[in-house]
């Protein structure tokens, strides 16, 4: 029959879905889900924070508070504490009202909002990323009209940074590219920057006028400290420079669902950032109008009571090491069994995910015959392994390894 | 000082959001704002509605907070669909419905118009004249180019019917036609029962690809099977068409940010490939949308004690804004007001074009603190009864001094 949408074609299959849909229609009782990208406790269930309880039946309860619009840009209270918590309560930035704080849609709408913003009145509209990046950078940006090329980040040869690589390919970016930096726990590698590394990109950046664009998704949940995995942005701003960051409040307050995000855009005047703001509010106002009240209201209550607060950063450092220990857990295992290779980089990256080094093959025996479901690039997600599910990994990995070596 | 962002340029100043300031500004204890596009009780609070309240605390006990899916809260979806389509809906029936929990109105409509631009052969989509400002802003940002057919008559202050036949009957084949389901913002004007059918088959005959947008289901009239009577119209024939719904009125979940965009396909083949389509546009735009104001929203609607606890809350509202209506027109004609003012009792909803110029809306706000948008927008949900005296005397000076 004659439809307009006739034309349409089937669109690909996302790959992360679908090791969640082949692990669903599994029916061993061994299975193990690694794909997934969010945290897991040690039973294998989802985690809602007691602080986000407590903030939420607070809300809740409150016979005062209303649905009514929030701004454009999101909750006065949630911006200024978003770019406190990212930036350090005396940042000079802050205080000389150098920066501008719009609520988005998580990390992934803070990504889209600041690209569109850059793509209308940023003069250069190349934007460079690490190769490999979280599978959704390059549509977003792609999408808000920015054009994507790649820097060398990961070395499969060391399953650490190729630095080497890296400055040279972005000492060979034009001036004024866009850089996408990951805070800290890149996505999928685990692999970071040292802080020495960090200084000398932050170095050859400036001196070749790249505006860098952080995204920051995991402040305190890589290494437990919020200021520690905020080091590499406070670097750069501290030198007085531009850049952008989106924050993500998805895995460190586990509020996924909740879509609460900031993006943070550092100008060097008050007056530059006032128009900065203004613009972005005409990038917001067409895509959904204004951000959603519920998330960024929780996250407020916590960010401004100081117990809560406390609280919160104390559920913080136990699910960061908590994920630390599975590292710990799994590197022993393997080396309990002998398995052939160098796997001191299961202990060595950082935050949620690892790249282990398995190539298609072992991922795909892994599955068939040890029921264990990762992407088929290696990246397993630390967050979904437990103390009792590790045997079971190492086993598998050892098999894999021996066996399609 | 050199900077990157310096040549950055102030963006212009919203006018809705400037009437706003100036109203905030204004010392004056008996100042009124018709501006705000949001219910407000007789006392002009906020209102949350108390099914609203309990659905949310039944929930807070409850969920958890892990993503949704790209397309949002399965059990929302199939709700959402069936309360702007009717139970009884061979679309549903036939699985050629794809539906994907939104930002509210707006998202919905961006996400649908980011779709069509991508898949529709024709990218024109004619919005009426005039309509809601954001409209124009949302399709040129999702790509497709902005037209205008003729809906709201100055004059009688009702619709061009003439006007709108002729300028859709001259529209390419496959564009698209943004058609308010109900209580069109900002004039509040809406075609007959009878109209309607006449737009559909000159829809269909042309091939135009309707775009709905149902920002009102419930809130207009107070029933949500009267307000949804038009899209069910084009969604009976059995051909294509868009919905954006949004939550923001009719359950007061303005800053929740709940909707859906509904497409209704020809075939369930094509609707499986419109769906996997359609998830490409959100998942580089937010990835997956909000959990709890959609949960609230399903909550609600499959429970049947709180569903019909919502539909009398929301025929309160919209009977109270129904009677601001008729007592705004009785207490002119009491007033003996120059002029027509039956405009304010058919129009519908919670706006109304009042027919004002700009020099006479500056007056009433200089001169009596009344403050609405220039082009005589008033929001009829703002007034009550205590203050409906005060805009009659206001709209009664500034007429008969500058007719």
């Amino acid at each position: 029959m004659d439809s307009v949408f006739s034309n349409v074609a089937r669109a690909p299959e996302d790959p992360i879905l679908g090791v969640t849909v082949a692990y669903n229609n599994d029916p061993s009782p061994v299975k193990i889900n690694l794909g997934v990208g969010a945290y897991r406790t040690e039973e294998g269930k989802p985690l809602v924070l007691d602080v986000v309880r407590k903030a939420e039946q607070q809300l809740v309860n409150d016979p005062s508070r209303v649905k009514e619009y929030i701004p454009i840009v999101g909750i006065s209270d949630f911006n200024k504490l978003s770019a406190k918590l990212i930036l350090g309560a005396d940042s000079p930035a802050i205080t000389e009202s150098r920066v501008t704080t719009v609520q988005c849609l998580s990390g992934t709408g803070s990504l889209r909002v600041g690209a569109e913003f850059l793509k209308t009145h940023y003069h250069q509209s190349v934007i460079y990323i690490p190769k490999p990046t979280w599978g959704n950078h390059p549509k977003v940006f792609n999408l808000a009209g920015l054009s994507v090329e790649y820097f060398r980040y990961y070395d499969p040869a060391t399953r650490g940074l190729d630095f080497k690589g890296l400055l040279e390919d972005l000492g060979a970016a034009p001036s004024g590219a866009i850089v996408l930096l990951h805070a800290c726990a890149h996505n999928p590698t685990g692999v970071d920057p040292t802080s020495e590394q960090w200084e000398q990109i932050r170095q050859l950046m400036r001196s070749k006028s790249l505006l860098p664009f952080f995204d920051s998704a995991y402040q305190g949940f890589a290494s437990g400290s919020l200021d520690t995995d905020a080091q590499s942005v406070r670097t750069f701003v501290a030198d007085g420079g531009e850049c952008l960051i989106a924050q993500s409040y998805a895995k460190n307050m586990g509020l996924y669902g909740e879509r609460v995000g900031a993006l943070s855009i550092v100008c060097k005047s008050a007056d530059v950032a006032s128009k900065v703001e203004s613009q972005v509010k005409l990038v917001v106002r067409p895509m959904y109008s204004s951000p959603p009240i519920h998330g960024a209201s929780i996250v407020a209550t916590i960010l401004k009571s100081s117990d809560m607060y406390n609280n919160w950063t104390i559920e913080l450092k136990e699910m960061a090491d908590r994920i630390k220990s599975m590292r710990q857990q799994l590197f022993e295992a393997i080396q309990a069994r002998g398995t052939p290779g160098d796997w001191s980089h299961i202990i060595k990256q950082i935050g949620m995910f690892t790249f282990t080094g398995l190539n298609k093959e072992q991922v795909e025996f892994m599955t068939k015959e040890f029921h264990i479901y990762m992407t088929s690039d290696g990246r397993i997600s630390m967050a979904g392994l437990s103390s009792k599910t590790v045997p079971h990994l190492a086993d598998a990995m050892h098999a894999a390894v021996t066996r399609l070596g | 000082m050199n900077s990157i962002l310096s040549s950055v340029l102030p963006a212009p100043e919203d006018p809705v959001l400037s009437v706003i300031f100036a109203c905030r500004d204004d010392p004056s204890p008996v100042k009124l704002n018709l501006s705000a596009g949001t219910y407000r009780t007789e006392e002009g609070k906020p209102l949350v509605l108390d099914v609203v309240r309990r659905a949310e605390q039944q929930l807070a006990n409850d969920l958890d907070k892990e993503y949704l899916p790209l397309n949002g809260l399965p059990e929302f979806n199939k709700l959402s669909t069936k309360l702007i389509l009717g139970d009884d809906s061979p679309a549903l029936k036939e699985n050629r419905v794809v539906t994907t929990q939104c930002l509210s109105g707006t998202g919905s409509l961006r996400v649908g118009a980011e779709f069509l631009a991508t898949h529709n052969k024709e990218s024109v989509i004619f919005v009426p004249n005039p309509t809601w400002g954001n409209h124009p802003r949302i399709f040129t940002l999702a790509g497709l180019s902005v037209q205008y057919f003729r809906y709201y008559d100055p004059k009688s202050r009702g619709l061009d019917f003439k006007g709108m036949l002729e300028d859709l009957g001259a529209a390419p084949p496959g564009a698209i036609v943004v058609l308010q389901a109900c209580a069109h913002n900002p004039t509040g004007v809406d075609p007959t029962f009878e109209q309607w059918e006449k737009i559909r088959r000159l829809v269909r005959s042309k091939s135009l690809l309707p775009f709905f947008d149902s920002a009102y289901q419930g809130f207009a009239s107070g029933s949500l099977d009267a307000d949804a009577q038009a899209v069910r119209m084009f969604v009976a024939d059995g051909g294509e068409c868009l919905i954006a719904q949004s939550y923001a009125k009719n359950m007061g979940l303005y800053g929740e940010r709940i909707g859906s965009l509904t497409i209704v396909c020809t075939s369930e083949d094509v609707a499986k490939k419109v769906e996997n389509q359609v998830l490409l546009v959100v998942r580089p735009m937010y990835l997956t949308p909000p959990i709890h104001g959609a949960s609230i929203v399903a909550t609600i609607l499959k429970n049947s004690d709180m569903y019909n606890d919502w539909t009398i809350e929301l025929k309160g509202m919209a009977d109270r804004i129904i009677s601001m209506r008729q007592q705004l027109y009785a207490a002119l004609e009491a007033r003996g007001t120059p002029g027509d003012w039956s405009h304010i009792i058919k129009h519908i909803g919670m706006f109304t074009f009042t027919g004002l110029s700009e020099e006479q809306v500056r007056l009433m706000a200089k001169e009596y603190h009344i403050y609405m948008t220039y082009d005589g927008r008033i929001s009829m949900a703002s007034l009550s009864s205590k203050t409906v005296p005060q805009l009659a005397d206001a709209i009664h000076a500034v007429v008969t001094r500058i007719a």
